[in-house]
């Protein structure tokens, strides 16, 4: 059996692969160190061999990763292994966001992630969901409930924050800000998959991808498909389990 | 060099002299040695002759600024600059000394964020800090300081620059046409003029002969390491090509010359030995755009320690500053003085519009030093780089060269994020 493990930057993922099959998969807070929780993550399997990625790939591989994979790779192969015919990928985790382009054998053709701050992350969500009141869930649920946009302009969180708060003032309701909020992330990652092209099948990882709301936005917004697999939030995992298991087979994707 | 016994020289009587903020500075040559062994002492299988260079660095705030100390006294004029386009034979022809003041450390940010607003070029307000903050010798130790119109943050940091040290400006063109040369030959001529006035030396065929000799010669110098370095399996690390690229804007020009000739002699031997600093398999990654300033080796740093190799660096800390040498048979200074404007003009910086050219020259220094995938490095606000990254994306796919858009600044908050970058970069070369 052999384990991925994502270090991200809200969340770690556990993904245990046997024979290309996903055996199980687990999802903990990174917490304060991240390292640890990892660890206790892993007391219950015996692994052959385990493969980091996600920020924390470095710290893994110096406590108890054989090797390490970007999260570039690790979720070119998960999409890919869960959809054969996926050529581009969008992944908007905790800390950034990204487009993948694949070649048509599966290898990264070229990518694109967020510059360094949290427009178009799931942070972004989260800080504006707390602004409203919202728990995470209830973001996306609101939102649904609104058939009134009003534009956002700032992508920056900190300034769209303080936009919430005079559309609020406004009087406006919150799940009118909630599905406002919603659609300028859909722009924002529909920005990016345009500078890339959006090839083949679309694939949409990350924790942010269970927004059923924003999924269905998105997929208005682009005009194709969006795909989005059972455990969104996993993917990279899975692809570092799968990268486990072909390194030792010899089998290098 | 020995890691041990390495360290960057202080000389507090000498920065006292030169009114510097001594008590501030007393901290930097600690800092910059322990930063300095790190990234560079600790590689494996350097070159002999890198310990002239290391050498440079070691007396960067203390020897180096004592030969120009000393210059001064004699009466030369020493000369600070920002710009690869400032002509520097004319200063060379009255027997002055010219040095790159571009700031390349985060240090002296806050200091210009004083003065300056926050979201501007990096670069910009390094260099405006360090006068600012009083913590740069170099700075200290120049007369005048000659800055150029290539980019807006800079042509308006000049007006308030010059409150703190005189400050001139000459107007280089945006665009390349007949009669922006002639705009540009005059603005030369007023440059020359100018270093006249200041020098109370006049600037004569033979003595300006003389500096297009020893600039083309230390130009050449560099040309024939750079060609050298593009070996493969390469003989010298990028961050040591980027290092000595970078002193090129310090050192004295002839003794340079002499010791990067030396450095390729070594580096000709290893060749044939097949004596390497990473094997031949090992990624091969070409950097395209801003100039990177001394003590910025923020990203040659990310890519070498994760596995790649830099093997040719297309900025103004590289080979836009070496790639073209003057014409050496005018017979007059009239004549010299359009050569040289000529050779000038070939420098394709993403200031000037058009600028094809330099798309063929990113791709001609890719396939000449036998790159696998190009990385375009942009200091945030630096628009016309950051624009000009989209036609390199277009030749690149055009090409079938793998390529990577960078924007960065010199803080530390990125490095994260770069890394994941270069890294899935470099995995994406091997496939």
């Amino acid at each position: 059996m052999f384990l991925g493990v994502d270090l991200g930057s809200r969340t770690i993922k556990l993904v245990a692969v046997k024979d290309g099959q996903m055996l199980q998969n687990r999802v903990v807070e990174s917490g304060f160190e991240p390292h640890r929780q990892a660890l206790a993550l892993l007391e219950d399997f015996r692994p052959s061999k385990v493969v980091a990625t996600g920020y924390g790939r470095h710290l893994a591989a110096r406590h108890f990763a054989d090797s390490v994979v970007t999260e570039i790779k690790a979720h070119a192969m998960g999409a890919r292994h869960l959809f054969p015919d996926c050529r581009t990928i969008l992944d908007v985790g905790g800390q950034d966001s990204k487009v993948i382009s694949l070649t048509k054998d599966g290898r990264v053709a070229n990518f694109q992630m967020n510059d360094k701050c949290a427009a178009g992350t799931g942070r972004f969500l989260e800080i504006m969901a707390g602004s409203l009141g919202y728990g995470l869930d209830e973001f996306g649920q609101a939102a649904v409930r609104s058939d009134q946009t009003v534009p956002i302009n700032s992508m920056c969180a900190v300034f769209a924050e303080s936009e919430v708060v005079s559309l609020k003032n406004r009087g406006l309701p919150p799940q009118d800000i909630a599905r406002s909020i919603h659609l300028s992330v859909v722009e924002r990652v529909a920005g990016m998959l345009a500078r890339l092209g959006i090839t083949g099948e679309l694939v949409f990882s990350g924790g942010v991808a269970n927004n059923g709301f924003l999924v269905k936005q998105l997929e208005k917004h682009l005009g194709v498909p969006v795909h989005v697999p059972e455990a969104p939030a996993v993917v990279g995992a899975l692809g570092a389990a799968l990268q486990a298991e072909s390194v030792c087979s010899g089998v290098d994707a | 060099m020995s890691q041990d016994t390495f360290a960057i020289k202080s000389d507090p009587a000498l920065w006292e002299k030169l009114d510097m903020d001594v008590e501030r500075f007393s901290n930097i040559p600690p800092m910059l040695t322990g930063a300095y062994q790190g990234v560079f002492l600790e590689q494996k299988n350097r070159p002999r002759a890198m310990s002239y260079f290391d050498g440079m660095i070691e007396n960067i705030f203390s020897g180096r600024i004592q030969e120009m100390a000393g210059a001064k006294e004699e009466g030369r004029p020493v000369v600070g600059t920002f710009c690869v386009y400032v002509p520097e034979e004319i200063v060379q022809a009255v027997n002055g000394v010219c040095v790159g003041l571009c700031g390349g450390s985060p240090g002296s940010i806050p200091d210009a964020e004083k003065v300056l607003p926050r979201n501007i070029c990096p670069m910009v307000k390094s260099a405006f800090g360090f006068k600012v903050g009083r913590i740069c010798p170099y700075f200290q130790v120049v007369d005048f300081v000659y800055g150029e119109t290539t980019c807006d943050a800079k042509k308006k940091t000049w007006e308030l620059l010059n409150e703190y040290v005189p400050t001139h400006v000459m107007e280089i063109p945006q665009m390349k046409r007949e009669r922006d040369k002639r705009l540009w030959v005059d603005e030369v001529k007023d440059f020359k003029t100018e270093i006249e006035k200041i020098s109370s030396k006049k600037v004569t065929y033979e003595n300006l002969q003389d500096a297009i000799r020893l600039l083309n010669d230390k130009r050449r110098a560099m040309q024939r390491l750079n060609d050298l370095r593009h070996h493969t399996p390469s003989p010298i690390s990028g961050k040591d090509m980027l290092l000595i690229q970078q002193i090129a804007f310090y050192d004295a020009p002839q003794r340079f010359t002499e010791k990067v000739h030396a450095l390729c002699d070594e580096l000709e031997e290893r060749i044939a030995q097949g004596d390497a600093v990473a094997p031949a398999s090992t990624p091969r990654i070409m950097v395209s755009g801003t100039p990177m300033a001394l003590p910025n080796w923020k990203l040659h740093n990310i890519i070498e320690t994760s596995g790649a190799v830099v093997v040719n660096e297309e900025s103004c800390i590289g080979t836009r500053y070496y790639k073209d040498t003057i014409d050496e048979n005018a017979q007059t200074v009239d004549e010299q003085l359009e050569r040289l404007t000529e050779r000038y003009m070939q420098i394709d910086c993403s200031c000037f519009t058009p600028n094809e050219e330099r798309i063929g020259q990113v791709l001609k220094e890719y396939k000449a030093s036998g790159a696998q995938g190009l990385i375009d490095y942009c200091l945030q606000f630096c628009h016309t780089y950051n624009i000009e990254a989209v036609k390199l994306r277009q030749m690149c796919e055009k090409e079938g060269i793998p390529f990577l858009a960078i924007e960065s600044d010199y803080s530390q908050e990125d490095i994260g994020q770069l890394q994941t970058r270069v890294e899935a970069f470099i995995e994406q070369i091997q496939g």
